[in-house]
């Protein structure tokens, strides 16, 4: 077996031993919050007997451990359970079915912020490395902190401001619903993604400028130089070679936070992401729904560090290619 | 094989320098590294700059190109290449030339190859980028180059990426990269200082020749007297950016004229009376050891050290003489077979042994710049191992730091000073002070004068040897360099792949008849003689017509 297929296998065992730990840290934290979902929907006049009742219906009173591996296994075959919202009554809302338009519409909207900022991050920053403190590296690296550095709401607001209220561009509200067409939806998530690009697009410019730079000094660079190489060609054909590793990690750890960490966009636009569904489910103590959640975060942490795992070493000849 | 490179045709002036002057810039002030050098160079002829290190030699070959690296900057003079005054034209016209009409070779081919690219491109890079040749013809070139560079496998290993060859053929590419484009002038920066003696010869014979065969000029940079006596037509001698003097090599080396030249020779005549003993203190036997468990880095080594005298290790890297060190240590305990030490054996991890036996046996390293905490005064460091092994403190201790600095011939007044504020010698002379401290019986010293100027080393060998002779401790001495062993051992260690090829007093060693291995070890270590190599390569190739 080719060594790299075979680190590639170690990691995704990894990955999958993380997931189970992370599992048991969920749900063991989620059993540890106060209050329960019955608390929550009887209010505050519920009496014990309601909530043993309601309990008991839902399987609550059973131990925690039983619990856990009922869940866990039926998340092993697909099955993410059912939604507490509505158990008592006639219609069982499956946990998948809630879950899986949300979880489409935050794909749709960090697929397409990322593709449109990691190319825009990867370009300043080899632009700002071939043009190391000059002043367009200076105006780059002040916009982009300046942008990473002020509250995403705020930055969301004063986008809807510009764009959705004076100039009448863009919709201030991202509502999208299962019928909204492909370019209607992009139409209707634009001021969100521009939102998160300007978000994360710093992380990732300054990291590819420090990466380049880093190697600069490296002998081989100098080399390149005195075979008559360009500041251009041997920035892209001598440096970047060698920097994707570090630019990887970073990509894929600003990647994860498009699908992880967008809630206050996603509430500052109304864009029915899964964020918003999370944390509403949190707040009514809706555990299937926000166990299924977290476990997809961490699935998607570790899918996405395991990929900048393999850029790293596929782009590492001592590793592609050993003696 | 064309031999004698004094006999060569030498054409009009190529590259013209009038008084060059460079400068270096540190925390905003410009100080001079260069002061006015002149320098001519004709087609096809090869001019050796030899010096210490900070004489500017490198400084002065990368101006050459029109070049200075970052932090400095070509402050006076005018650089003449062919009519082309490399200070006036543009970064675009240099770089036209660079690669295409002067080619340089670094020092560290293992670290100026782009790990990301193979050979093969980055040696056709220039000629493709400028359109001298297309892409399959450059390649077939390429091939034709590595073969006159005696590369293995030339139609191959240009697929192949810098770390999956060896440093000898590294730095062969490299030259066969210099030569693709023919240039007029290649600029050769210590292009076999980081390699062992045995590939040395093959690399310098190699770039020698194809120097020849395409009757390149060349500047050949180094701070070794007799590599550069092998390979250049003269020699500029230099020291703190200003020239010493400049003759034809063989006149240089018959009757230098000033007396830095001189002391130039001095380390190759200093030379320690052999003296045997008997009473060994450190025994090594049958010791195997190994780092990943799989393959033996020591492989049945036997060796002792007697009280009192030098035992020299000497070997290529790879041969396990650092790795002995470790074992004898306790870093890295033995797998197999054991170490006596007076009479005792010794527990082979270093967790085991008690601070008695710590302090009997201390270490000096290569590089006194990353043994020394740079943030801890001199007092400190010399002090540790006083109270540490001694328990003496306050002002017993600073007085005998002041006994420790006097003895390694520093002033007193270096003891609140700080190791960046030393020069190389001096910080080497600290850690000697170091391990004398803790007054150990044995002294295991690896590689110490390796990384110092050839003056720098005598004075410390100097001092090595009158400390021995005040404190009777022993010392092994692991080291790559014959003029070193020569000077200060008493006994000699020949080791090989991890095996000991040879043990004995050291005009045993030294003189026929050798070992094989030996034999080419010793036969690899350039000498004064111009013709050393040339003789050498004759001998061999007949030794291989004969077997």
């Amino acid at each position: 077996m080719h060594p790299v297929l075979k680190t590639v296998l170690q990691r995704l065992g990894l990955g999958l031993l993380t997931l189970f730990v992370v599992s048991v840290m969920i749900f063991a934290s989620l059993e540890m919050l106060p209050g329960g979902f019955a608390e929550a929907i009887l209010g505050q006049g519920a009496t014990p007997e309601t909530v043993a009742a309601f309990n008991h219906q839902l399987g609550l009173d059973r131990p925690a451990a039983l619990r856990y591996f009922e869940w866990i296994g039926n998340v092993l075959h697909g099955d993410f359970g059912y939604s507490y919202a509505g158990a008592g009554g006639s219609i069982k809302k499956s946990v998948s079915a809630i879950i899986a338009p949300r979880l489409y519409n935050t794909f749709f909207l960090a697929i397409m912020t990322a593709i449109f900022a990691v190319p825009l991050a990867l370009f300043l920053g080899i632009m700002a490395a071939l043009h190391r403190n000059s002043l367009f590296d200076r105006a780059v690296n002040a916009a982009t902190l300046t942008t990473i550095a002020t509250p995403e709401f705020f930055i969301a607001y004063l986008l809807m401001f510009f764009f959705a209220i004076q100039l009448k561009w863009f919709p201030s509200l991202s509502t999208v619903s299962e019928g909204t067409s492909l370019l209607e939806h992009i139409y209707r998530a634009a001021l969100p993604s521009i939102t998160l690009t300007l978000v994360i697009v710093a992380h990732m410019m300054r990291m590819t400028r420090a990466a380049l730079i880093n190697l600069l000094a490296s002998p081989y660079m100098e080399m390149a130089r005195l075979k008559g190489v360009s500041q251009r060609d041997a920035i892209i054909h001598h440096a970047l070679p060698n920097a994707w590793a570090p630019i990887a990690t970073v990509i894929a750890f600003n990647l994860a936070y498009l699908v992880v960490g967008v809630v206050v966009v996603e509430v500052v636009f109304v864009y029915p992401g899964i964020g918003q569904l999370m944390v509403d489910s949190v707040s009514s103590r809706n555990m299937p729904v926000v166990q299924a959640c977290a476990l997809i975060f961490a699935a998607t942490y570790i899918l996405l560090n395991l990929s900048a795992d393999i850029v790293s070493i596929v782009t590492n000849p001592r590793l592609l290619h050993p003696k | 094989m064309k031999s004698d490179n004094k006999q060569r045709v030498k054409g009009e002036a190529l590259l013209e320098i009038r008084g060059l002057k460079i400068e270096g810039n540190s925390d905003g002030v410009w100080h001079p590294i260069v002061k006015g050098v002149d320098l001519t160079l004709k087609r096809g002829e090869v001019l050796g700059l030899i010096g210490e290190s900070g004489a500017g030699k490198s400084t002065i070959g990368l101006a050459a190109m029109g070049f200075a690296r970052p932090g400095c900057r070509i402050a006076g003079g005018t650089i003449m290449f062919d009519g082309i005054d490399l200070r006036a034209v543009s970064e675009d016209e240099k770089r036209k030339l660079w690669g295409a009409r002067i080619a340089y070779v670094a020092q560290s081919a293992a670290a100026s190859f782009n790990p990301a690219h193979k050979l093969i491109d980055q040696t056709v890079e220039t000629a493709v980028r400028d359109g001298l040749m297309p892409r399959d013809k450059a390649v077939a070139d390429a091939v034709d180059l590595y073969g006159r560079l005696q590369l293995p496998n030339p139609q191959s290993i240009g697929g192949r990426y810098p770390h999956q060859v060896s440093g000898g053929q590294l730095q062969r590419a490299m030259t066969a990269m210099a030569m693709s484009c023919r240039p007029d002038l290649i600029i050769f920066d210590e292009p076999t200082t980081a390699l062992d003696v045995t590939t040395q010869v093959e690399v310098l014979a190699a770039m020698r020749n194809i120097v020849e065969e395409f009757h390149t000029a060349a500047i050949y940079i180094t701070h070794d007297l007799a590599v550069v006596a092998q390979m250049a037509d003269r020699i500029m001698v230099l020291r703190h950016g200003l020239e010493v003097e400049e003759a034809p090599t063989r006149e240089m080396l018959k009757e230098p004229k000033k007396d830095y030249t001189k002391t130039l020779w001095a380390v190759r005549k200093l030379a320690k009376e052999e003296s045997i003993s008997d009473d060994v203190t450190l025994s090594v036997r049958n010791v195997d050891a190994s780092y990943s468990g799989v393959v033996k880095v020591l492989d049945n080594v036997t060796v002792s050290l007697p009280r009192g005298r030098t035992v020299a290790v000497v070997g290529e890297s790879g041969s396990g003489k650092s790795t002995l060190a470790r074992a004898i240590t306790g870093l890295l305990p033995p797998t197999k077979g054991e170490i006596l030490f007076n009479g005792k054996p010794l527990p082979r991890a270093l967790k085991d042994r008690d601070k008695d036996t710590l302090r009997r046996i201390q270490m000096i390293y290569q590089s006194a710049d990353t043994s020394l905490n740079p943030k801890q005064t001199i007092r400190d460091i010399i002090g540790r191992p006083l109270e540490f092994y001694h328990g003496i403190k306050g002002a017993a201790r600073d007085r005998k730091v002041a006994e420790l600095l006097d003895s390694i011939e520093l002033d007193e007044s270096y003891i609140d000073r700080l190791p960046t504020e030393l020069s190389g010698g001096q910080k080497q002379r600290i850690s000697i002070a170091r391990a004398l401290a803790a007054e150990p019986d044995i002294i295991i010293c690896d590689e110490v004068t390796s990384a110092l100027d050839q003056i720098v080393q005598e004075e410390i060998l100097t001092l090595l040897m009158k400390l021995q002779k005040d404190t009777n401790v022993s010392y092994l001495f692991i080291t790559h360099d014959i003029a070193t062993v020569r000077a200060i051992s008493d006994e000699i260690v020949v080791m090989h792949r991890g095996k000991v090829v040879q043990q004995g007093p050291k005009t045993q060693v030294l003189n026929p008849p050798f070992p094989a291995y030996t034999e080419l070890l010793l036969s690899s270590v350039p000498q004064m003689d111009p013709d050393w190599l040339t003789n050498l390569l004759a001998e061999r190739a007949r030794a291989k017509v004969k077997a």
